[in-house]
């Protein structure tokens, strides 16, 4: 119905619902390292990028798929630990301002990193290319990697869910994310959360990694970079403290800016950012503790 | 007060008079490097009246200096080639010229008015919700520059803006944002600024408008980053990436590395980090030091720049200066020890 009325394809709404999926597991991703660390990882898009570097130099050597995917996973949870241990630990207690200059930083330094070693032009991942073709579902043509994103990213977050809401070390993160002093005394142990929440922040940067690339195989330094602009904004609209509330937002925001984007004529969808950003303004103004949060007590001294 | 704190206004001063001074000693081709460095200066300022005063982050102010190199190029390429840089046009634009002063008054002004509008509403938003807010303001300004051909060049450059921009212009520039930042950060305006910074609760109780200087502290800084952005304009061809994320970081990574609490922290760290800028870039295309001759691989600069602003996050986030001003030492005079007095139990 919503397809008739606003005059949009099938392969819009499937790709709109794609990239609020991989958003939506983005948003995640960031939303859990804050919630431990009270940091916001502007880099998590240079791990995006690590990722889809590997995909696209994978298949430059030849190497099949699945072992190009399986080097992105290698080398965006390798590099995701190593920036935890150089930047975010000694990073830890100090203002969240200080640390987001902090990856702002790391942020420009990987990329100009890939610059240095990759060039400017780019890279193509041919091998996941057959992914960018359309499937034909009862006369509908639908992009396979739309399906196959929105069908991962549902596993991913259902598989989420049961390890927060009934795994020990998912309690615990819970518990971390609210009150991190508090739950030390009660016996969780920071170091452990704090790997953990770094550790499942890099395998979904991973798997985001392998679906954008999926979407665009042309790797260039700044790939992921306008992604994670993004869906930072779409995390802090949906409210960053919970993994609910900011898995919504990103997913909010991805499909906003799909549908958007396929809608709108090019002289006009040109401007969407402009759209986009407009609305995180508006709705930070409205409700600056996000939107699918209660509303959240003042700060007591 | 005033003799002892004049070194806050005269020692950044002098070291920006020092810098154009060296500027003219040099060759013309090493020239460029110090009147880019002093336009970062003018920048850097321009951010520190907001936050190293208020405390509070902000990506935006890439957005006022881009407006005012918008208003400043605008008005000032000359008649017979708007239409070749700027085919889109808006009509009363094609017509209006201002001269040199008059465009970098109209850049600070468009600059400040900005600041103003955008302030109204953002600066009720604190700690992330401002920085992401403020980001968001770059990034509608600098979609709007890039498409919207009615206002400007779009993604062309500006070329054949008259280069009014040389040393002293520069350096002029840079002392007006001392200069302002320093009448600011001395008057009633700043101090309770400044309360707020270092304790919110307190300073509204003390009956501080926190919105209020925000909004203030805000639209000055607007103000001065579009100064700043005229003066640019005028000095190099520029187009809309030149006045987007990769001057936000360098920018930003200027004022942290030189210590975001204090003037003499600003000015600093701009010229710290645009000297090595400058150097590494130059040495990117091959320089000969002391007679080594030094060839650097592109992009060297960016991951210097990038590893020295987060380690000295890391091992001191309150940068170089130590958020300390310059001051003569305090003649205290003598007090005897006061008798101890013993707290009734």
């Amino acid at each position: 119905m919503i397809v008739a009325v606003l005059n949009i394809s099938w392969q819009t709404l499937a790709d709109a619902l794609s990239l609020g999926g991989i958003y939506a597991l983005m948003a995640v991703g960031i939303g859990l390292v804050f919630g431990v660390l009270r940091l916001v990882n502007f880099a998590y898009g240079q791990l995006i990028m690590a990722g889809a570097y590997s995909i696209a130099y994978a298949s430059v050597w030849g190497w099949p798929a699945w072992a190009g995917v399986l080097l992105c996973f290698g080398v965006v949870l390798a590099l995701s630990m190593l920036m935890d241990w150089l930047v975010f630990r000694p990073l830890r207690g100090h203002s969240p301002a200080v640390m987001l200059v902090a990856t702002f930083a790391i942020a420009f330094l990987l990329q100009s990193i890939a610059v240095l070693a990759f060039g400017q032009l780019g890279t193509i991942a041919s091998t996941i290319g057959p992914l960018n073709q359309p499937w034909d579902i009862g006369g509908v043509e639908i992009r396979k990697i739309a399906i196959v994103s929105i069908a991962v990213a549902a596993f991913c977050l259902v598989l989420l869910q049961l390890l927060l809401t009934r795994t020990s070390i998912g309690l615990h993160m819970r518990a971390a994310a609210m009150d991190f002093t508090t739950s030390r005394m009660l016996g969780v142990r920071a170091n452990r959360v704090v790997g953990g929440a770094v550790l499942i922040s890099g395998l979904l940067a991973a798997v985001s990694a392998f679906m954008l690339t999926g979407r665009n195989p042309q790797v260039t330094p700044i790939f992921g970079l306008d992604d994670t602009i993004i869906v930072l904004a779409g995390v802090v609209l949906g409210g960053l403290t919970r993994p609910i509330p900011a898995t919504l937002g990103g997913f909010t925001i991805g499909f906003a800016s799909g549908i958007l984007g396929g809608a709108l004529p090019t002289n006009q969808s040109q401007y969407l950012p402009s759209f986009l950003f407009g609305a995180v303004i508006v709705v930070l103004l409205l409700r600056p503790n996000g939107l699918f949060t209660r509303a959240a007590a003042v700060e007591r001294l | 007060m005033t003799v002892r704190r004049l070194p806050e206004l005269l020692g950044p001063a002098a070291l920006v008079l020092a810098t154009a001074l060296l500027g003219l000693a040099v060759s013309v081709s090493l020239q460029n490097y110090f009147l880019d460095t002093l336009v970062k200066v003018s920048i850097v300022v321009a951010l520190y009246v907001f936050i190293g005063n208020s405390g509070v982050l902000s990506f935006g102010h890439i957005a006022f200096v881009a407006l005012g190199v918008w208003t400043a190029g605008v008005l000032t390429v000359p008649e017979s080639q708007k239409n070749a840089i700027m085919p889109g046009l808006a009509h009363f634009l094609l017509h209006t010229n201002v001269g040199n002063v008059a465009s970098l008054a109209l850049a600070a002004g468009v600059g400040m008015l900005f600041a103003l509008i955008v302030g109204l509403p953002l600066m009720r938003l604190s700690g992330l919700a401002a920085g992401i807010a403020t980001f968001a303001v770059l990034e509608i300004v600098n979609n709007l520059l890039r498409y919207w051909q009615a206002i400007g060049p779009g993604l062309n450059a500006f070329s054949s803006v008259p280069q009014t921009t040389g040393i002293w212009q520069a350096a002029i520039g840079a002392f007006i944002c001392i200069a302002v930042a320093y009448a600011y950060q001395r008057s009633r305006f700043g101090r309770q600024l400044r309360a707020a910074r270092e304790d919110p609760a307190a300073a509204a109780a003390a009956g501080i408008s926190i919105y209020g200087q925000r909004l203030l502290a805000f639209a000055l800084s607007g103000g001065l980053a579009g100064l700043a952005g005229g003066i640019y304009v005028h000095l190099l061809p520029i187009e809309v990436d030149n006045v987007y994320l990769d001057l936000t970081f360098l920018t930003l990574a200027m004022l942290v590395v030189g210590g975001a609490g204090s003037l003499l922290g600003a000015v600093v760290g701009a010229l710290a980090v645009s000297g090595l800028d400058s150097f590494l870039s130059a040495a990117e295309n091959g320089v000969d030091v002391f007679g080594w001759h030094l060839d650097l691989p592109t992009g060297t600069s960016v991951i210097v720049v990038g590893t020295l602003m987060a380690v000295v996050l890391i091992l001191r986030p309150s940068g170089l200066s130590g958020g300390r001003e310059l001051s003569l030492p305090r003649r205290r005079p003598r007090v005897p020890d006061l008798p101890k007095v013993r707290a009734p139990t």
